[in-house]
């Protein structure tokens, strides 16, 4: 079966608030290893289409597979649990915790021990250990001791990925991963996300340009909530209608 | 170890001696508290239902005005259950809180897919109509005159005596298996993954938390210990009314968790002991102006002290320890 190919698959994906078609009729394949980037202007429905794939909003038409299996009616935790994650964008880091723990969290509820209550202690141990070789991993493991309140936000969006790799994603959502993280420190995010393991197929959404054009190797062009086009990023910088959308029509 | 994170009581870094302090203490005054074992036996339940509390509210975040109802439920089990089915304390006392443990995992699927204010209004009306149906329901629960239960020996050897000895130890007991179980779940994984709930739900969902069934089980099991706590109360003192079901009991806990210190299981000690303590002594000096101090002390604690009076022993305890490393030096 051709499906299979394919590590994630939407197809005709649709959404309206009320009369705004925030997706319209999407499709979009991600085959193990791809490296898509998905840009559009401010209100393109970048973030709802994660939310749709996340399981966050549900679609009023349409159809997801992860890895063959149909999952657009799936709870969130069920398409996590089969490998779709994502990161976030704004901070949801468990800001009270310490990095390691972050990790060590994930990692329990990932392995389905985060429901013991007696007898977990070397279970929770083995959590630790491994989150701690994700921290070195993504190279943050010097602040695992550390509250992620007192952490610099560049080391924050890096703990953001260690988490979702530690889920052991099959596809893998970045939310803007280097947003909000200065310039001087942006080549750090970047090389953490050229390092990320090959098989994983990879959507990114991200308006820092450089970003995109660096790590995708394929872009999807996304504006009011339909695919305007798709392509290599050298194609979709010499695009005139994507130049036009991106900056206005004032291009020459 | 970092050292701006400093250990603190509740933490696993303590050493074991002021683990064992409050038990020690707590056996102690079986010895010396001759004349006051049942106010002793009131200031341990109130622990037991604070520690559900801390459980709910302090660790998983549930906002909730609603634990009287779990209280009062476990204090009407355990007497219906003496009554009708069979009269020996501990039996009674697991019928109670399996029923309110349920009775809670019920309610709980009912009104925890809310939050914040919604939430804490949904637990109070919940608590507001088991009240009302105590009330109206006379033939089951005697209404306004309440129940006298008879009860038997514990465990068919220790009578219950006029003094409140053995009802004593035996709410000792109760708590201490109670406080391990506690324990156990708040640092186990699943304990982790509600302390990661009440910081940032969106968090907990993406990395694959079923959060709903996570606070319904939490729910559950503090719902459970409410519901012995309320057990204790009816089996120790033969009487159940009204009162156990008065949304007054939630707000009680409330102020007595507060005081203690939330998120710290020992913080129900001390609040629930300064709470009983201040209301006996202070009730004594004037029936009237009780309240006057235990609402200044919650307005000190609240503005001074973050962690409640548990921080109080924290600041103790490293002096403490400054004063011993000096020593060995």
């Amino acid at each position: 079966m051709n499906a299979s190919a394919n590590a994630l698959e939407i197809r005709g994906l649709s959404k309206n608030f009320g009369a705004l078609a925030v997706a319209q009729s999407i499709d979009l394949d991600l085959k193990p290893g791809a490296r898509m980037g998905l840009i559009g202007p401010n209100g393109a429905g970048k973030t709802t289409l994660i939310n749709l794939l996340t399981g966050m909003l549900a679609p009023d038409a349409g159809a997801i597979s992860l890895n063959g299996e149909a999952i657009a009616r799936m709870k969130p935790e069920d398409r996590v649990r089969r490998g779709l994650v994502r990161t976030h964008q704004i901070n949801t880091l468990l800001t009270e915790m310490n990095v390691l723990d972050n990790v060590a969290v994930a990692i329990a509820e990932r392995d389905g021990i985060a429901w013991r209550m007696f007898r977990y202690g070397g279970q929770w141990r083995a959590c630790l250990a491994e989150a701690d070789e994700r921290l070195r991993e993504i190279g943050i493991d010097a602040v695992a001791d550390r509250r992620v309140s007192e952490l610099p936000y560049g080391q924050q969006r890096l703990l953001e990925i260690a988490i979702a790799l530690a889920l052991r994603p099959r596809v893998l959502l970045l939310d803007e991963p280097a947003a909000g993280v200065p310039a001087a420190e942006s080549h750090v995010i970047h090389d953490v996300l050229e390092r990320l393991p090959k098989d994983i197929a990879i959507l990114i959404i991200e308006h820092d340009m450089d970003v995109v054009f660096r790590f995708a190797r394929e872009i999807t062009v996304l504006v009011q909530g339909r695919i305007l086009t798709r392509g290599v990023p050298s194609e979709i910088a010499a695009n005139p209608e994507v130049r036009a959308v991106y900056l206005g029509r004032s291009v020459k | 170890m970092n050292t701006l994170q400093k250990p603190t009581l509740g933490d696993d870094r303590v050493s074991p001696l002021w683990h064992a302090l409050p038990w020690l203490l707590a056996l102690a005054f079986y010895f010396v508290g001759a004349g006051y074992h049942s106010l002793g036996t009131n200031i341990l339940v109130y622990i037991l239902l604070t520690l559900s509390l801390d459980l709910a509210l302090g660790y998983a975040g549930i906002i909730t005005l609603g634990h009287a109802a779990f209280f009062g439920f476990g204090a009407y089990t355990a007497a219906l259950f003496a009554m009708h089915v069979y009269n020996e304390p501990v039996t009674g006392l697991i019928v109670a809180t399996v029923l309110t443990g349920i009775f809670a995992a019920l309610t709980g699927m009912l009104i925890l897919h809310t939050q914040g204010v919604t939430l804490l209004m949904l637990t109070l009306a919940i608590s507001i109509l088991i009240a009302e149906w105590a009330n109206r329901a006379h033939d089951i629960t005697g209404g306004e005159d309440g129940l006298r239960v008879t009860m038997g020996y514990v465990l068919g050897l220790f009578r219950f005596d006029l003094w409140g000895r053995v009802a004593y130890l035996y709410a000792l007991a109760v708590l201490f298996v109670w406080f391990l179980a506690a324990w156990s779940i708040v640092h186990s994984p699943f304990g982790r993954s509600l302390d990661g709930i009440r910081q940032s739900p969106p968090r907990m969902r993406a990395i694959g938390t079923p959060v709903w069934w996570r606070l319904v089980a939490i729910y559950a099991i503090s719902g459970a210990m409410a519901g012995t706590a309320g057990a204790l109360s009816a089996q120790t003192t033969r009487f159940v009314g009204l009162n156990t079901l008065h949304v007054l009991i939630s707000g009680i806990a409330v102020v007595m968790l507060v005081l203690g210190g939330t998120k710290r299981l020992y913080g129900a000690f001390i609040g629930a002991t300064i709470y009983v303590l201040v209301q006996d002594i202070a009730a004594k000096v004037n029936p009237f102006y009780w309240m006057f101090v235990i609402g200044g002390l919650l307005m000190a604690t609240v503005m001074f002290l973050e962690g409640g009076l548990m921080e109080v022993l924290d600041i103790i305890r490293r002096r403490f320890r400054r004063l011993f490393a000096r020593v060995r030096l």
